[in-house]
């Protein structure tokens, strides 16, 4: 996503980023990003929560409006509603993070896409 | 707490699950930035999202598994009713939360409500998906170079971005 952010600004249209990955975001590096500290998924909100959503929507573009330079970086100022346990258990040995199903769909993926680039298809 | 470390947690998981090969993440010295350049009143907006946003009952997507690795950048009419998108996407925290409310990752009630307050001048025709491809290389050169296409014939001025 933070690749076609670029792209899009580099051929003048102004952006902004609604996330939850920052680090990931920053890494590569966007012209302005709400970053929203909520587990992936939910970039823009609580699901359900219409009143933070609206405020984190305004947040962006409010963003767009007061950005002088790039990778301007604002913080939604919410936490999620059921503490921090998530933090702690994303991506670790006691929490796989895809079931079976989804880890089959993407190994299928993976390999289906070795075979395209040994037939220089991708 | 602080923030996760996606990178440095992921390159340790993946390692674990035998995976010795990190992912290299896109990095970049320098960010390019386009002002805006006129009330956002008078701007016509659009989302791009890498949700995996699709359309229920929508049978011209393609095969889904081989968009989730080559790479797709495809659009959602912005007019479509709500209770018709849904998300397929898999990659996500499912263990904290949901994909349920479609706002909650493609925010298109507040796109409208922002249209009939006046805060943005319109909604462009269209909206985007993307699908992240493995290929840095296929995003930047066919997916970036549609989007921008796309945005272009539909007189988009702004795009909100919302990576999952």
């Amino acid at each position: 996503m933070s690749l076609i952010a670029r792209y899009l600004e580099a051929n003048g249209i102004p952006t902004v980023m609604i996330a939850n990955g920052r680090d990931i975001v920053e890494q590569c590096g966007v012209a302005r990003l709400v970053f929203v500290d909520f587990p992936l998924g939910n970039p823009c909100g609580e699901p359900g929560n219409l009143d933070q959503q609206r405020q984190i929507f305004e947040m962006a573009l409010g963003l767009l409006e007061t950005a002088t330079e790039p990778r301007t970086t604002l913080e939604a100022p919410f936490v999620w509603p059921k503490g921090d346990d998530w933090k702690r258990l994303i991506f670790s040995e006691e929490q796989r993070f895809l079931d079976e199903e989804a880890t089959e769909h993407w190994l299928d993926a993976k390999a289906r896409y070795k075979e395209r680039k040994a037939e220089g298809k991708v | 707490m602080s923030y996760v470390r996606y990178i440095d947690k992921t390159r340790d998981y993946y390692l674990k699950e035998g995976y010795d090969k990190p992912y290299a993440w896109a990095h970049f010295d320098d960010v390019p930035f386009t002002p805006l350049t006129k009330p956002l009143s008078e701007c016509r907006v659009t989302i791009a999202s890498t949700s995996d946003i699709a359309i229920r009952g929508d049978g011209s997507t393609g095969d889904h598994t081989e968009e989730m690795f080559v790479g797709n950048a495809y659009v959602i009419p912005s007019d479509t009713p709500l209770e018709k998108l849904h998300s397929r996407q898999e990659h996500f925290d499912k263990h904290a939360t949901h994909l349920d409310d479609v706002d909650s990752f493609f925010p298109i009630s507040r796109l409208r409500e922002a249209e009939a307050s006046g805060r943005i001048g319109s909604i462009a025709k269209r909206l985007h998906g993307v699908h992240t491809s493995y290929s840095q290389r296929h995003t930047l050169e066919i997916d970036g170079p549609l989007v921008l296409e796309r945005c272009r014939e539909d007189g988009a001025d702004v795009a909100v971005l919302t990576p999952i």
